[in-house]
């Protein structure tokens, strides 16, 4: 399956082991990616705070860049946020045609037009997995089933929230996604009170107390519930689990040390990739408690 | 065998004991709300059962409580769709009701409204304040300058949001989304005449106007879709744009900073953004300013962090590539940001506009949409 894809701006900066393994990961389930290197920012719901029709207009911009690739099904992301922001835009921009041709109207000079269309899609690499590959399809291609891993789920609120606005009348079991794909992978997936809730990551510049009391209140109750790592398909969520995790541990005051990978690494392990190859090691806590676990799998 | 099962969240704190869960059989079609199945069996099982609740129209707005986690009104949830929620999303047959998280519990489920949400509403000065003397008649206001603010004045004060917030659930200091939406009630009322001072009292708090993650919870549960969050938005809007109040807690540099990033280089220069927000969008200032150069130092670990660990290069960290049509992004910012008025399309207010297929059948009656 080809698709126009979208990284956003954090896989590309600073989760750069997130891009590299959607691009070894993705070959492997048979999708194609075409990436959409002339498309912007989403705006992160930032732009829409400061105006609503410039985040609507730059998103509808990548919607069209992504409707010109030819032969695409669908445009993929891979980040949450990414996918809560253009959702957002794109539920205004359907919602009313005079509102629509307006903002196409700043897209005229480039050549650009967004169309609404009815099969036309924009979905995480998540929902592509579950909808469109399917996961009789990716159980097939696991060679390493990550039996015995025990892996928390974290969703990111915007794949997750509002229900009305992310396709859940279609779709009603989106915020079960990643329990069925650990499930598919052979992973064991942990039920713990954090899974739906927010990392805090949006307001870290702001209220910092804030920001990491979430961060760190939600690994711990992923450590509380025997998690081996979390797993997130949000490299904004990863940021405030991961990279902030030092300082988080201060403010629920408690050690912490809990592994966080990116989705897409979880499934390249079990499709046989090596931890190495995902870019598990360049992540702040360390993952080497999950890399032993995975080369015992590999071993038995 | 009755129909369904409630399973209740009991507290008496009379009692000495603490907080348990008891389950109740209930006969009533799926039709019939949660609330009508708390009320039977009250009145059949246990009269000693505490709810509170009045009107059972979603109107009152008294019976605000956790069925299956998420927070609702009971009134306005049926017991058929309780029970498949409880079915799909934890695998069991019993509907469980809680009061809702970040209230104190006065008993079973019925939490202090006082405590919370109505403390936080007397925060926001809910009232309007108009600026001279009164008119000698009522004040004329155009009906179009009261659109905007209908949506968080269709808030009933259920605390639906309040309990569901994550923020809060972090920092109970946090304002909350309801008192939030009640400040744009007046912030947004044209005859109010205290904007600016109202802003720069949220803007300035730290557990205020910035405190909001954007994690979509209020919007998610509330039963009139006021979406608080929303109106949290539209205030740090006209806090940064319309009134450029540079608050200590880098609400305006944030967003100063974002906006101007992806203006000049199309995607996000990331470690550009953390200073450029504590220099309320300025790297210069960002550098000379005392306070920002202390939350720089403060997060000089973290930026170490990730440095050490190999995921950012110094080089990467320093050099961003522009994409290569960004004279065409600047292009965009500059048509929508010269425009006279600024444009926002609020679907609570104007609908979406029919599909094809809908439009069709109501111009087969005669009734276009």
């Amino acid at each position: 399956m080809k698709v126009a894809y979208w990284p956003g701006c954090v896989s590309r900066g600073f989760t750069p082991e997130l891009h590299g393994s959607v691009a070894k990961v993705a070959p492997m389930l048979d999708i194609e990616l075409e990436e959409l290197d002339r498309a912007n920012c989403c705006g992160a719901g930032v732009i829409a705070e400061h105006s609503q029709e410039l985040a609507d207009t730059l998103n509808a911009r990548t919607f069209a860049l992504a409707q010109d690739v030819d032969g695409a099904a669908g445009m993929m992301n891979i980040c949450s946020t990414c996918q809560g922001a253009q959702s957002e835009c794109q539920e205004r921009l359907d919602a009313d045609t005079d509102y629509r041709s307006h903002v196409n109207g700043h897209l005229k000079p480039e050549g650009l037009s967004y169309e609404k269309a009815g099969d036309w899609w924009n979905k995480n690499f998540l929902w592509l997995l579950v909808e469109e590959i399917g996961l009789d399809a990716v159980r097939e291609r696991v060679v390493r089933p990550l039996e015995g891993l025990r892996v928390a789920p974290f969703y990111g609120c915007y794949i997750v929230r509002p229900t009305k606005r992310l396709g859940f009348d279609e779709h009603p079991d989106r915020d079960t996604y990643i329990e069925q794909l650990l499930a598919a992978l052979g992973a064991t997936p942990v039920d713990y009170a954090g899974k739906h809730k927010c990392c805090g990551f949006p307001v870290i510049t702001m209220a910092k107390h804030t920001s990491l009391r979430q961060a760190g209140s939600q690994i711990a109750d992923a450590l509380d519930a025997d998690a081996d790592c979390m797993v997130t398909p949000c490299p904004l969520c990863h940021l405030n689990l991961d990279l902030q995790q030092p300082d988080a541990a201060k403010y629920v005051e408690r050690d912490l040390g809990m592994p966080v990978l990116h989705l897409p690494q979880l499934v390249g392990l079990a499709l046989g990739l090596e931890p190495k190859e995902l870019g598990m090691n360049k992540h702040v806590i360390g993952t080497k408690d999950v890399q032993r676990k995975i080369a015992e799998l590999a071993a038995a | 065998m009755a129909d369904y099962t409630l399973k209740l969240r009991r507290f008496d704190p009379e009692s000495g004991k603490a907080a348990y869960w008891e389950d109740f059989g209930v006969d009533l079609p799926p039709e019939r709300s949660v609330l009508d199945g708390i009320l039977q069996a009250r009145s059949r099982d246990d009269g000693s059962i505490a709810i509170r609740c009045s009107c059972q129209a979603a109107i009152c707005g008294s019976c605000a409580v956790r069925i299956n986690g998420k927070t609702a009104l009971a009134c306005n949830t049926k017991l058929g769709e309780a029970q498949d929620m409880a079915r799909s999303r934890r695998g069991r047959e019993e509907i469980t009701v809680e009061p809702m998280g970040n209230f104190p519990v006065l008993k079973d489920l019925v939490v202090d409204m006082d405590a919370v949400h109505w403390k936080k509403v007397q925060r926001v000065v809910p009232w309007l304040l108009p600026e001279g003397d009164p008119p000698e008649r009522e004040y004329i206001v155009p009906a179009e300058a009261m659109i905007d603010i209908t949506q968080s004045m269709a808030c009933i004060q259920c605390g639906a949001c309040v309990g569901a917030c994550l923020s809060l659930e972090a920092d109970p200091e946090f304002i909350g989304p309801a008192a939030l939406a009640k400040a744009y009630r007046f912030i947004g009322d044209p005859r109010d005449g205290q904007h600016e001072e109202r802003l720069k009292d949220l803007a300035e708090d730290p557990h205020g106007l910035y405190d909001c993650t954007h994690c979509f919870a209020c919007v998610e549960v509330c039963p009139k879709d006021v979406a608080p969050m929303n109106q949290i938005m539209r205030l740090r809007r006209m806090a940064t744009s319309d009134y450029e109040i540079k608050d200590k807690n880098s609400g305006y540099g944030h967003e100063k900073a974002f906006v101007n990033l992806i203006e000049k280089y199309g995607t996000l220069h990331e470690s550009q953004l953390l200073p450029r927000s504590y220099g309320q969008g300025s790297l210069i200032r960002s550098q000379v300013d005392p306070s920002s150069l202390k939350q720089l130092t403060a997060s000089l670990p973290t930026v170490i962090g990730g440095l050490k660990s190999g995921k950012v290069s110094p080089v990467k960290a320093l050099i961003h590539h522009k994409l290569p049509d960004q004279k065409q992004i600047r292009r965009i910012f500059h048509e929508i940001e010269s425009e006279d008025e600024r444009l926002e399309l609020n679907l609570y207010i104007v609908g979406e506009e029919a599909t094809e297929e809908e439009g069709a059948m109501a111009e087969g009656k005669g009734s276009e949409t």
